[in-house]
């Protein structure tokens, strides 16, 4: 008998119901946990994922067949039972559980533990196996609380208004960006944002969450305008001449990998907030004992520690590769390919 | 500790040159003097002795995590810093139990020192001690660097030095000589390290290298070949030759005393005048003809340097400047009437380890140019061009001193193995090996570093991650497919390595994405190389 769950070249593949989940190559049924562009590519018939997710699905795979649920509901396919339950990482964002004869299998997508107010509290979902990412699987990876980073942003955006000097904050358009905009809630009502980030906030907020004004900046934004102002930027606007019009600037890089130091570096940044979408350390290895698996299957991010730690801590784990972890922000190389 | 990881995190949170000045300057205004002279002590590379290894450190802050060793590696090889990698793990697992401790920062220097004959016992409590007490993940890598590295935080001697010629009203100049040469932290006040009288006493200071930026537009350019001293470009050690008060000091480029290294120099005692200061290049060498530099490798590691060592790699003294003269400033002299005096001076010491670096006579660049081929034959890295009117200045300045350098030799070899680089690289596959066909086999035969551009890196790093075969600790064997020009200055038989070769130098001058891994250079042609270049 086939497992539950195969890997194979499209993606991660349910034998029993004949669907895919989050493949990389189109297919015919695919369950979609996220709309990162690492689990979601255009050109599967039949696409199910979470209510929120389908209106940022139409905007970046374009028009489709998008069935929808919410989480905890049931749904069957070939008597494979599926449901979606909340994975904490963006808006949207669902773990898949798998139940086929009497057997439990949960692919985590991608997820954290911390609730950010926005994308819904991840809750850990009881299993005999688990699928788990590892992005952020070393222990050097401990977030502080989001309200000492968000504290920790505001200040710095009004220490350069004193200074005069405007505040561009790197944060990727889906995810990263509408936290950057609710941490800046508390002290600015206006932000300017690059065509990216404003074109996700246009469906996002029409999904009802309305942090402050965003202003899309056009070649017609004049420098007077930007004077001082707060900018979000994707990480692809930075270091492109798109960036000149906000000089004097300082720029804030928003990204679990700015942990370490010499990352920070890397980007040039004067100052890196350690804020991330993914779980920590300590939040994977407690979401690996709180599903209670008794086998874990580890992808994408640091998949050979990861395992072989759980193995040491016995839990049977085995790393397995995938085509995730190439989402521009969180891969701290590839985010750069994307500029070519 | 406070101000001085402060001061760490300040110069970390800005790329620009002026902003660090100000956090520096602003820091000596502030800090207590210990403090002073020991951050100017670290700034400039002069850690105290190590006191605790860092095999020790590992261990230790493998207990008191409560992680295992093999785990607290991988995140080492992924963080590319181990002190900072033990402050970041050491932060995760704690809870701040005991009230935060701040005391000074040569506090914890002068205990580490202290630590030196304690038992291991004490010298883990102390580390503990720290861990627990220190408030802030930038605090506790502090404390772990002062042990265990030099501060690589963008801030170089030179930022330092205009620093606190601001605090202090002196000249950058007058600092540089100032802070370089032989002062120990512990026991010098910040006033006397920057006051002029204690100077004088110090017969042994070095004056700051004056370096020159290499040739990038046409030599043409640069006017009348009459205006100008040609020599050639040694491939050696710069270095400066002092003789004051009737001792003799060897000082190398990096501001390091040397004098031990070349006890063959030790005749220049006898013919030098007192108040001497030679610019020039230590090279392997018998008498006037240079030998090649892997030689130098083989007695530069050497804490010992005896006969035999003196016999197989001898060395002498390729004087090319003379900035003291009779202990006056000889710096603001033109360069031809301190080349009269240099000769002068080095026609005294009648011994073939002095040498006068050559004048080479052109009558126009043209010819120049063409003499420019004949480089490697001189065991030379190409031209010196020095305006005849220049003085000798300070650090790395451009329009009178130039570097012109020959082509660097190439091969075209295929990456087999990566690591994980440090510093800005952290977590980023930068550091390769490369290897050339022997038939059906792969030979590796150097490794590279540099030359791609930070999105060439992210691009091979990408290929690393998902072409990866085999793992040995940090290194990944990778799929032999990117093929890369390599450039390098030299080649030298070599019995430690397997392909018998060693390069001087090597780089990554070309991503040859136009080629595929079995159109690379052969064995045979490095051996060539060898043949031609390396004897």
């Amino acid at each position: 008998m086939f497992p539950l769950i195969q890997f194979t070249e499209k993606g991660l593949y349910c034998t029993a119901g004949d669907f895919y989940i989050d493949p990389w190559k189109p297919v015919d049924k695919a369950i979609i946990t996220h709309a990162h562009s690492d689990h979601a590519i255009a050109g599967s018939k039949k696409y199910l994922c979470h209510t929120l997710t389908k209106p940022i699905l139409q905007l970046r795979l374009g028009e489709g067949v998008y069935e929808t649920t919410e989480w905890n509901k049931a749904h069957f396919i070939n008597g494979v039972k599926i449901s979606l339950h909340p994975a904490g990482h963006i808006i949207g964002s669902s773990q898949v559980r798998l139940e086929y004869k009497g057997e439990v299998w949960v692919f985590s997508g991608d997820y954290k533990t911390e609730d950010d107010g926005i994308s819904g509290a991840y809750e850990p979902v009881k299993c005999n196996t688990f699928i788990t990412e590892s992005t952020f699987g070393l222990p050097i990876y401990k977030w502080k609380p989001q309200q000492q980073i968000y504290a920790g942003i505001q200040n710095w955006v009004l220490q350069n208004r004193v200074e005069e000097k405007t505040s561009v904050l790197i944060a990727y358009s889906l995810g990263k960006a509408q936290r950057v905009l609710d941490a800046l809630k508390d002290v600015t009502d206006t932000v300017f944002a690059h065509g990216a980030i404003y074109n996700m906030q246009q469906v996002i907020e029409k999904l009802g969450y309305n942090f402050v004004n965003v202003q899309r900046i056009t070649p017609e934004t004049t420098k007077q305008e930007l004077k001082n102002a707060i900018v979000i930027a994707p990480p692809s606007a930075d270091g492109t001449t798109w960036m000149k019009k906000f000089n004097p600037y300082r720029l804030g890089v928003c990204s679990g990998w700015m942990q370490v130091r010499g990352n920070m570096r890397r980007r040039n940044a004067d100052k890196g907030f350690v804020l991330s979408d993914h779980c920590d350390w300590d939040g994977l290895v407690s979401s690996v004992k709180a599903t209670g698996a008794e086998k874990v299957f580890v992808t994408h991010g640091f998949q050979a520690v990861f395992s072989k730690y759980l193995n040491e801590n016995g839990i049977e784990a085995e790393e397995v590769k995938t085509q995730y972890g190439i989402e521009e922000e969180e891969n701290t190389s590839e985010q750069k390919i994307e500029l070519l | 500790m406070k101000a001085f990881a402060q001061l760490v995190d300040t110069l970390g949170a800005t790329t620009k040159t002026n902003e660090k000045i100000a956090a520096l300057e602003q820091y000596f205004l502030l800090a207590n003097d210990k403090d002073k002279v020991w951050v100017i002590a670290l700034f400039s590379g002069r850690r105290p002795k190590r006191t605790i290894s860092s095999t020790l450190l590992k261990n230790w802050c493998s207990e008191f995590c409560n992680i295992p060793l093999w785990l607290l590696n991988e995140c080492y090889h992924t963080a590319g810093d181990l002190s900072e990698t033990i402050a970041l793990i050491v932060e995760a697992s704690s809870t701040l139990q005991e009230a935060p401790q701040a005391h000074p920062l040569h506090y914890y220097i002068e205990q580490f020192v202290s630590l030196e004959k304690s038992t291991e016992e004490d010298k883990k409590n102390f580390m503990l001690q720290g861990w627990a007490q220190l408030e802030s993940t930038t605090e506790k890598f502090v404390f772990n660097k002062l042990l265990s590295g030099s501060f690589r935080i963008g801030v170089s001697q030179q930022l330092m030095v205009h620093a606190l010629a601001k605090v202090s009203g002196a000249s950058p100049a007058v600092i540089a000589h100032r802070i370089s040469g032989k002062w120990n932290p512990a026991t010098i006040t910040f006033n006397e390290l920057l006051s002029d009288e204690n100077n004088v006493a110090d017969i042994s200071k070095p004056y700051p290298f004056y370096l020159a930026y290499p040739l990038e537009d046409a030599v043409e350019t640069l006017g009348s070949i009459d205006d100008w001293q040609v020599e050639w470009k040694w491939d050696g050690i710069r270095g400066q030759v002092i003789k004051r008060n009737d001792n003799l000091f060897v000082w190398s480029r990096g501001e390091e005393l040397m004098t031990e290294k070349f006890p063959e120099y030790n005749l220049f005692l006898n013919s030098l005048p007192n108040g001497t200061v030679l610019d020039g290049e230590i090279i392997v060498a018998e008498g006037a003809t240079p030998l090649p530099f892997a030689l130098m490798q083989t007695r530069i590691g050497r804490k010992n340097i005896n006969k035999k060592i003196m016999e197989d790699a001898p060395v002498s003294f390729f004087a090319y400047d003379i900035l003291e003269y009779n202990g006056e400033d000889y710096r603001n002299i033109p360069l031809q009437q301190r080349r009269q005096k240099l000769e002068e001076i080095v026609a005294l010491t009648a011994t073939e380890k002095m040498q006068l670096s050559p004048l080479l006579q052109c009558a126009n660049w043209n010819e120049l140019a063409q003499l420019r081929q004949q480089s490697r034959e001189h065991y030379a890295e190409g031209f010196m061009l020095k305006r005849k009117e220049s003085v000798y200045q300070t650090g790395r300045k451009r329009g009178d001193w130039w570097k012109w350098k020959i082509e660097p030799l190439t091969i075209d070899a295929v990456m087999i193995y990566a690591q994980k680089g440090s510093g800005r690289r952290s977590n980023l596959y930068t550091d390769y090996t490369f290897a050339v066909r022997d038939g059906e086999n792969l030979i590796a035969f150097t490794k590279a570093y540099s030359g791609l551009t930070d999105k060439e890196f992210a691009q091979v790093d990408a290929f690393v991650k998902h072409n990866a075969i085999e793992k040995f600790g940090p290194v990944r064997t990778v799929k032999p497919e990117l093929v890369f020009e390599i450039a390098f200055e030299g080649i030298a038989i070599s019995k430690r390595h397997k392909s018998g070769v060693a390069l001087r130098f090597p780089r990554m001058s070309r991503w040859r994405q136009d080629k595929k891994a079995t159109e690379i250079n052969t064995l045979e042609d490095l051996k060539k190389m060898l043949e031609i270049y390396g004897k």
